[in-house]
């Protein structure tokens, strides 16, 4: 791996790490489980495509989904290494975890493209 | 002193305990410590969950619906559960670390480890009643 690239890799590792720790929890509870369960009343289809609809919020959805997998990818490299012993195959745990992270970043800013 | 001196890369070490996979069940710290390097699993599933919410509310009402029956499915209501633990346990420990993190300094004093933890947990309440409303009330 390119050394001047792991400042970078660590800042997306950080950031990603506190917008998980702040956000999802409670997106998780509402979405996964309140909503689920019928403990709260979930937000209508045409609401949410209404809130959806505003920049502010495509941009937040955005940074919601690709951060906290830079986050990922930069902790399960190493949960891999150390974990199950692997650091004979770092380029390649390397390259698939940050690999992952980025197309799935392209996909989220695609799908918030397209949505009018 | 002649001929070509070999040096080994490593120091020698002729006998090298087996370290097993299993090495961090072994102490409970070791245990705490892989637990919480795993809740990155949970991170990356929900983030995937969300890509996937945000594309069935894209493609139109139906498959929205259709998506939603899949959060009522009992895998997911587990999966989901699960998840919410794990990125519990990551919200607390990340917390609790950021003060190790930034050493904040105001007019030359190192502003306490407590208030810094804290304000991240007050941020956290304030955001989560935030996004509770916005949702609640459509």
């Amino acid at each position: 791996m390119g050394r001047p690239i792991t400042p970078l890799l660590w800042a997306l590792f950080s950031v990603g790490g506190t917008i998980a720790a702040l956000l999802f929890p409670v997106h998780l509870l509402l979405t996964g489980l309140a909503f689920p369960m019928g403990w709260l009343n979930a937000p209508s289809y045409g609401y949410l495509r209404g809130l959806v609809a505003f920049p502010l919020v495509k941009l937040y959805l955005f940074f919601f989904i690709s951060l906290p997998l830079f986050h990922w990818a930069h902790r399960f490299r190493y949960t891999l290494y150390d974990g199950l012993k692997l650091k004979h195959l770092t380029t390649l745990i390397a390259v698939l975890c940050y690999g992952t992270a980025l197309t799935t970043s392209i996909a989220a800013a695609y799908t918030l493209w397209t949505i009018p | 002193m002649s001929g070509k001196v070999q040096y080994t890369l490593y120091h020698p070490k002729w006998y090298r305990r087996h370290v097993s996979v299993w090495w961090w069940l072994e102490n409970r710290s070791y245990t705490t410590f892989i637990l919480r390097e795993l809740t990155s699993v949970s991170v990356a599933f929900f983030a995937f969950l969300s890509l996937w919410y945000l594309r069935a509310l894209a493609q139109g009402s139906e498959s929205y619906a259709r998506f939603l029956q899949w959060l009522r499915t009992p895998l997911f209501l587990t999966l989901d559960s699960v998840a919410f633990l794990f990125i519990l346990l990551h919200a607390v420990t990340w917390f609790n670390l950021a003060p190790k993190a930034v050493a904040l300094r105001l007019q030359g004093k190192r502003v306490p480890d407590g208030i810094i933890a804290g304000l991240n947990y007050l941020a956290w309440l304030m955001l989560s009643v935030g996004v509770t409303w916005i949702l609640l009330r459509g």
